[in-house]
């Protein structure tokens, strides 16, 4: 089938209660119906699914990888941003 | 007949109805028009044969004459199968193979959810697993049959053309003989064509939808349950027991 007939989807996929979707792949669908079944059939058949989100791929507003410097390396060098600079007492056990 | 052949009977045309479409959905299998519905049939396919061996443990066990769900599944005769017709009808071109698991799961959709309370305690609880594998089959192929007739010039008249072909295989899903009144007495299964209303209803909502119109009523093949088969049998079973035939009592 022609791209324009079945155009690419996103397919995002949640796997528990509790957790976000997460971006499982993508798939040929004609419309948001089919793309759901789709979603389904391929990507949820060892029981990883709860719920399926699809998107069509087009409307993903993708960064630029030109821009990866300038959106990313500032902050390589702020590792004061994670929390790794605390004493954790021992009573606390592994975080 | 007693009421235990009549039980083995039945439960063997109804595993085989699902066996033998099984088979059909995975010739698909690395062939389908795209890869979704290449994995979309197998895991139908998939669903189909865990109900059938299910059936067929259990017919093991009914017949108990020392015969296993693989025997019951690959070492009998043609004239011994006894799945409707519809199950062994070629895969045609996707357009067929839709219409055909929209007729037959149009039917199982109720089939199950009133076995669901029969009197069969086992065949209750393999009819609660069923029930929710068929609504997503019958959600599927409905999918397709609206798109398909609903769409481009060519994929409308080839879903005319494989509604018109099967339809005449409907009628077999609706029979009652002397093995169906006797499971209806005892309370295994509700009588078939009790279930004609709804599935009618089904088809033609979906068919309207579509855009489409209802295949002639008319005349309906029959045969399957008495192992009066079509010539694809044969075939199928040629390759369906090719492993067991050529390496007797084989597993994995």
């Amino acid at each position: 089938m022609s791209e324009t007939a079945t155009p690419l989807w996103e397919v995002f996929i949640r796997a528990r209660n509790g957790l976000s979707h997460k971006h499982a792949g993508s798939i040929h669908a004609a419309d948001a119906e089919m793309a759901l079944q789709a979603a389904r059939d391929v990507y949820t058949r060892r029981g990883e699914g709860q719920s399926i989100w699809v998107a069509r791929s087009s409307d993903i507003i993708a960064s630029d990888p030109v821009d990866k410097d300038m959106l990313f390396e500032p902050t390589a060098s702020k590792i004061y941003r994670h929390p790794t600079f605390y004493d954790i007492p021992d009573d606390v056990g592994n975080m | 007949m007693t009421d235990k052949t009549y039980l083995f009977q039945y439960l063997l045309r109804l595993a085989d109805d699902h066996l033998i479409l099984s088979q059909r959905l995975g010739e698909w299998c690395g062939e389908a028009p795209t890869l979704e519905e290449d994995l979309a049939l197998a895991n139908i396919a998939l669903d189909l044969i865990g109900q059938s061996r299910s059936i067929y443990s259990y017919a093991a066990d009914v017949e108990n004459k020392g015969r296993d769900e693989d025997h019951l599944a690959f070492v009998r005769v043609e004239r011994d199968y006894r799945n409707a017709l519809i199950a062994e009808q070629p895969n045609g071109d996707f357009a067929h193979t839709i219409a055909r698991q929209f007729f037959v799961s149009a039917f199982m959709v109720p089939f199950w959810r009133e076995m669901e309370s029969s009197n069969d305690l086992m065949l209750a609880a393999i009819a609660a697993k069923a029930s929710k594998e068929v609504a997503y089959h019958l959600r599927h192929a409905s999918e397709w049959v609206i798109r398909l007739g609903d769409g481009t010039e060519e994929s409308r008249e080839r879903m005319i053309e494989a509604l018109d072909d099967l339809f005449i295989f409907t009628g077999e899903m609706f029979e009652v003989d002397e093995t169906v009144e006797a499971m209806i007495r005892s309370g295994v299964c509700t009588d078939p064509s009790s279930l004609m209303g709804e599935w009618l209803q089904t088809v033609q909502s979906v068919i309207a939808q579509a855009t489409l119109e209802m295949p002639d009523t008319g005349f309906m093949q029959t045969g399957g349950r008495m192992g009066r088969h079509t010539e694809h049998l044969g075939h199928i079973l040629s390759e369906l027991q090719y492993m067991q035939r050529t390496y007797p009592g084989q597993v994995w």
